[in-house]
């Protein structure tokens, strides 16, 4: 398995990079990991998203979809496309430190 | 390989040509994917398709039990009163298990996710509709040779 060094912590990552361990993660890796993905700075609607990821992550132990990040996280579609363009679910996901989604929706 | 780039496809076109509930959500499923993957998308509503945009049916848009083997329900039962209805309700709930919306708010999270839609010209001057008769995210109505214009340079889909 692949590992990668992200704020002083040494973490396994799969072949795309995604964490493997979602319990590695911390705050100070999202801004690193999102640079991977194109994404140089994190508001607060980005930490918005994130932290309901971690959180949904958490309670149901899967992550959620764009469908739920609008209906329970509250952030309308539109919006999350802007905050992740060319794959919110994605890249969300791998910012907040979680697998790749598996879902098709 | 053809029109995609790095073997990336850069646009999807997708013709949704049938108005049952099986015939409308791959469809959808497909152009609210590519959006995922960062995949341009058009959908292209022709013939019965047109129900899923029409502000008047995309609330009762059926599963088909009659003419549907794989449905293993006989047909004779199938053409029983209700039993469209049935089938319908028990697959929208366990796709809501998945979060697959019903149709008018995937309609509206496809098109927020950034497809584009479209009503076909033929299909509306054949049943005498308008742009009224559509949802809001449908942003024309269009010819074949717009269609075809619009697809240039990505994979066309037909369902």
């Amino acid at each position: 398995m692949a590992t990668k060094t992200l704020a002083g912590k040494t973490v396994e990552v799969d072949e795309e990079g995604f964490l493997v361990n979602p319990d590695d993660w911390t705050e100070e890796m999202a801004p690193l990991l999102a640079e991977q993905v194109g994404i140089y700075e994190l508001t607060d609607r980005h930490w918005e998203v994130i932290r309901f990821m971690r959180k949904e992550y958490k309670e149901r132990g899967q992550i959620p979809t764009v469908r739920r990040i609008k209906n329970v996280g509250g952030i309308p579609t539109k919006e999350l496309y802007e905050l992740f363009p060319e794959g919110p679910a994605k890249k969300a996901a791998y910012i907040a430190g979680l697998g790749k989604p598996q879902g098709c929706v | 390989m053809h029109a995609s780039t790095n073997g990336k496809i850069p646009k999807v076109s997708i013709i949704i040509s049938k108005g049952s509930l099986e015939g409308i959500y791959p469809g959808l499923i497909m152009a609210n994917g590519a959006r995922m993957e960062g995949i341009e998308a058009n959908i292209f509503f022709t013939f019965f398709g047109l129900e899923a945009i029409m502000k008047k049916r995309w609330n009762k848009i059926k599963v088909a039990t009659v003419g549907n083997p794989a449905m293993h329900i006989p047909s004779l039962i199938g053409i029983l009163p209700g039993m469209s209805a049935i089938a319908t309700k028990m697959m929208m709930k366990e796709m809501d298990k998945l979060d697959i919306p019903p149709i008018p708010e995937f309609i509206e999270m496809v098109h927020d996710a950034g497809a584009n839609l479209y009503a076909c010209k033929a299909t509306v001057d054949m049943f005498h509709l308008t742009k009224d008769d559509f949802c809001e995210q449908v942003e024309d109505i269009i010819n074949v040779g717009k269609f075809y214009e619009l697809a240039a340079g990505g994979e066309i889909i037909f369902t």
